[in-house]
Parts: structure tokens; C-alpha cells; sequence
């Protein structure tokens, strides 16, 4: 699905990836942990075809992602949803075009969707504020209406990176849960987080696979997880 | 640079949701459609003025290759034989339609511009002017000055090409600055509308990133910012050609006024010229702002 195979990626001169072998199957759990600056959303940046590795090949479903043009990319990317920490929202659109701007940029039948958008938005819980502009959100109600737009174009992967830095332990659960849920639905999930604790508490309900990077390598995290 | 037949079809039938994911914009649409419609005002204006030059070379080169003058400058005594002698020849010249002697009347309105009216035209030296009408391709005009010098001495045949082609030449050098004017107003307008069209995408480089991440294509990004910048220097040019042209039927007309400046306009189906410059503002609007929002594309993720 997403395979990274020896990469490395270096910035300003100096390297900030090396040598990152990594394969997300489809339906697999992945936690990705480190200190702030390790390279954790460098990483997820080079899942998502962001950015080109320096060494090492990306693929993304199947095709080396120095393959892809730019239009390729677009269109993997539908198949990759992507939740950031602050969220990147539109703030001239409601919550609801927010959410159903994958589909507006796919040249999806609006009409056709509007039930499985309507759907989305009960089941992350922002009926209410559909209407809403993205500043008027809370930061639990930003993360879970990022969420929603990440999965409304049904992806096989989704990444998120610090998808709970800005919400309290009980929206942080709730999030999760979604998230748990999906990867239940078959979704391939990846959480770059630095919250080891999240990490414990979401680790009691799904199997997930917790990686560290250090000293610019990834590594799998031992059993103090 | 490629046309995209897509892209022109989405930018003609509209697509409001490629529209509103770029968000609106308060003070540069109207700096965008207050230049535009300048650009275009001043366009029919070039316009104006290549036409009306083109115009008057036309009438200036044909009026003046179709005629000749004959001045007689002779000694009183002879004056009218010489007339006559003259007529004569080139009544018998191939190429010739009609030869006829100006009147004294016709004389001295010549010659009031520089002397005021009632000239004594009849007590002054004055060469007797014979006006000549050519016809088919005209007629041999060396054959025709040595036949004069043979039978009419004191004749000198004017066949106008001296003064003819200077004028006819400046005419055609102000049609030319009339186009070169209006190169200079399209290149402006694609000046203007690039440098507002990368303020935009600037500015709206957040907006880009998130359409990207949610696997926006290229082309649909462009269109959003294309069709914005074309509908509205589309609008502006439109509104600009309209006051232009208003302008135009205001001025004095040529019977009035007289002279050249006052000839400045359009006649008959030239009309139909200022109604494209809002389409080629459109035109170059579209074809500036997709180059610098793919230019703009090329350097992000």
C-alpha cells in the first residue's frame, strides 16, 4: 500500500531521515513516537508524496512515487486521507463544505453524496455545527470535522499527525475511537504522536505497531510501550 | 502555450464549487476591473486612431494617385493659347479621363487660405492651374512632361507624388503606432493581471496547500483562479469599451470641426472592432493568470 525502502531525506544540508524502512499494510495500526523535531511529520509528509526522499524509494500503492506526476499524486492522495494537528481548514467555508471538499475537488456528484456527507457529520458528532465557520470550532470539533474530511472520500490509509496536541484526555479518547473504529473497518491507520500515554491507552483496544524515530532512523519501540 | 479545451469549456459553462474554494476578495477585484476597464477605454481610443488613419491614408493615397496638376506660367499675351495648347494634349493623352482649367474663382479659393478673400487674383501673375483626372492605370507621365516641353513651354506637370507619399507615409506611421499602442495596452493588461493574479495565489498559498492535500489537480486549482481573473477583466474591459465608445460618439464630427482629429472613430461594420477588446482582455487575463498559477503550482508540494 505505502512502502518506504531505505529512505532518506535531508533539509538545509543536513539529514533529517536516513535509512527508513517502513511497510503500511492494508488494515495494519501504527503509532509513530519521537521527540518534537525527530521527523515524525517529515515522515508522513514523504507518505503522502509531500515530499521526495533524497535516497531510497517511495511507493505508493505500488508505483515508486518518482513515477508519479503531479496529477498521480492528486489522485493517490484521494486514496490518503490526512488529519494535521492544526487542522488546515478553508476559513471561508462552513464545517460542512470543509468536510466535503474532497469530494467538490474529485468532481463527485454533490447531490449524490449529500447523504453520505450528512452521515459523517452525525457520526463525528458536528450535526449541530455544520453550518459553522472553522474559527467558531473548538479544538476537539476542528480535529474530529479534519478527521471527517480525511475519511469522507472512503481512503485506504489515513495518517495523522498530532491529531490530539490540541484536545483534552477525553476529546483525545473520543478521537481515538474513531480512529479504532476505522482501522476495525479495514482502514490502514498511522498516528505520529508524542503522547506516550494516548499511545497506552488506545494500545488496551487494538493491536498497533509503535515506531520511534532516533537519531534520524526509525526503529520499533520496545515493551516499555 | 497549449490551449486546454477543458479547462476553456469549465471557464465558459462555470463551476461554482472551483469558484468558492478560493475565498473572495475585497479591494484588488476592484483595483483588477477598475484597470481593466482603463486599459480597454484607452484601447478603443488606439484603436480609434488606427482606423481613422488607415482611413485617411486610403483616402489620401487614392484621391491623390487619381489626380494631377498642370501649372502654365506664361506672359499674359500667351496665357490662354498655352491653356488651350495644353488641353489639347492632354485631351489626345491614353490614361487621362477629364483635363479642365480651374476658373478664377477656383483660383482664388486656393490662395485665400495665405492672402484672405477678395484676392485681385486678375491683376496679379498667377499661373493658370489645369486639373487632370487619371483613369484606368493612368497615364505616362514622362511621355506626357516631354510632349508639354515640346508644345507648351511654360508648362509644369505635378503628378502630386511628391508631397503624396510623405503624407500618405505619416498617415501609415500613425496607423502603425495606433496598432503598436494597442500591443503595448494588451502587454500591459497581461502585466497587470499576472502581478494581481500572484498576489492572489500568494496570498492564497494556505488555500492551495489544503486543495492540494485533498487531492486537488493542477488544473482544477488554475481554473479557480483563472476564471475569477477572467470574468472580471472580462467585465472591467466591458464596461471600459462601453464608456470608450461613448467617448467616441461625443466627438465633434468631421463636418463640424474639420481636419483630421475630428475624423477619429469608427464607420460602418468597424464598429464590430471595439466589441472584441473585452475578448481579448478576457483572452489575455486567461492565458496570464493560468501561466502564473501553474508557475505557482510548480514550486509546492
Amino acid at each position: 500500500m505505502i512502502e518506504l525502502e531505505n529512505v532518506a531525506y535531508s533539509y538545509g544540508g543536513g539529514e533529517l531521515l536516513s535509512d527508513i524502512t517502513l511497510r503500511l499494510s492494508p488494515g495494519s495500526f501504527h503509532f509513530l513516537t519521537g521527540p518534537s523535531g525527530a521527523g515524525k511529520t517529515t515522515l508522513l509528509k514523504l507518505c503522502y508524496g509531500a515530499l521526495m526522499p533524497t535516497a531510497g524509494h517511495v511507493h505508493l500503492f505500488d508505483t515508486d512515487v518518482r513515477e508519479l506526476t503531479r496529477d498521480d499524486i492528486a489522485l493517490a492522495r484521494r486514496r490518503i486521507g490526512v488529519v494535521h494537528q492544526d487542522c488546515q481548514f478553508l476559513n471561508h467555508l462552513s464545517v460542512s463544505e470543509n468536510i466535503a471538499l474532497p469530494l467538490l475537488v474529485s468532481d463527485r456528484d454533490m447531490l449524490a453524496e449529500d447523504a453520505n456527507l450528512r452521515e459523517l457529520t452525525q457520526w463525528v458528532g458536528l450535526t449541530q455545527r455544520a453550518d459553522a465557520l472553522p474559527p467558531e470550532l473548538s479544538g476537539g470539533e476542528r480535529q474530529r470535522a479534519a478527521l471527517a474530511r480525511a475519511i469522507i472520500m472512503s481512503p485506504d490509509v489515513i495518517l495523522a499527525d498530532e491529531p490530539t496536541g490540541n484536545v483534552d484526555w477525553e476529546m483525545s479518547q473520543r478521537l481515538m475511537r474513531l480512529l479504532i473504529e476505522l482501522n476495525r473497518m479495514g482502514k490502514t491507520i498511522m498516528i505520529a504522536t508524542h503522547d506516550l500515554a494516548l499511545i497506552r491507552a488506545t494500545k488496551a483496544h487494538v493491536q498497533a505497531r509503535v515506531l520511534r524515530i532516533s537519531n534520524r532512523r526509525l526503529q520499533l519501540a520496545g515493551a516499555d510501550l | 502555450m497549449k490551449l486546454d479545451l477543458e479547462q476553456l469549456r469549465g471557464l465558459l459553462a462555470g463551476d461554482a464549487g472551483a469558484g468558492r474554494v478560493v475565498p473572495p476578495t475585497g479591494y484588488t477585484a476592484w483595483l483588477t476591473l477598475f484597470a481593466a476597464a482603463a486599459m480597454a477605454f484607452l484601447a478603443v481610443f488606439a484603436l480609434a486612431l488606427s482606423l481613422a488613419t488607415s482611413r485617411l491614408a486610403d483616402r489620401w493615397g487614392d484621391a491623390l494617385a487619381r489626380s494631377s496638376t498642370l501649372r502654365i506660367s506664361a506672359p499674359e499675351g500667351q496665357m490662354i493659347a498655352q491653356t488651350d495648347a495644353a488641353l489639347k494634349v492632354l485631351q489626345t493623352t491614353p490614361g487621362i479621363a477629364t483635363a479642365r482649367a480651374l476658373d478664377a474663382a477656383e483660383q482664388r479659393a486656393l490662395l485665400e487660405p495665405w492672402f484672405g478673400p477678395d484676392l485681385p487674383i486678375e491683376s496679379l501673375p498667377i499661373p493658370q492651374l489645369i486639373e487632370i483626372i487619371e483613369e484606368g492605370d493612368g497615364y505616362d507621365a514622362a511621355g506626357l512632361r516631354l510632349r508639354l516641353a515640346a508644345e507648351v513651354p511654360g508648362a509644369v506637370l505635378d503628378d502630386h507624388t511628391r508631397w503624396r507619399e510623405p503624407l500618405v507615409r505619416a498617415a501609415s506611421r500613425l496607423r502603425l503606432l495606433g496598432w503598436l499602442s494597442l500591443l503595448l495596452i494588451a502587454g500591459t493588461v497581461a502585466a497587470m493581471i499576472t502581478l494581481a493574479a500572484n498576489a492572489a495565489l500568494a496570498a492564497n498559498a494556505q488555500v492551495i496547500g489544503v486543495l492540494r492535500l485533498v487531492g486537488a489537480r493542477d488544473g482544477y486549482i488554475v481554473q479557480a483562479f483563472v476564471r475569477r481573473f477572467t470574468l472580471r477583466s472580462l467585465g472591467g474591459a466591458a464596461v471600459g469599451t462601453v464608456l470608450g465608445c461613448i467617448a467616441i460618439l461625443l466627438m465633434p464630427r468631421t463636418d463640424v470641426g474639420g481636419g483630421f482629429l475630428t475624423g477619429l472613430g469608427f464607420e460602418g461594420w468597424h464598429w464590430f472592432w471595439p466589441l472584441m477588446i473585452p475578448l481579448l482582455a478576457g483572452g489575455v487575463a486567461y492565458l496570464a493568470t493560468r501561466a502564473a498559477a501553474q508557475r505557482t503550482l510548480r514550486d509546492m508540494p
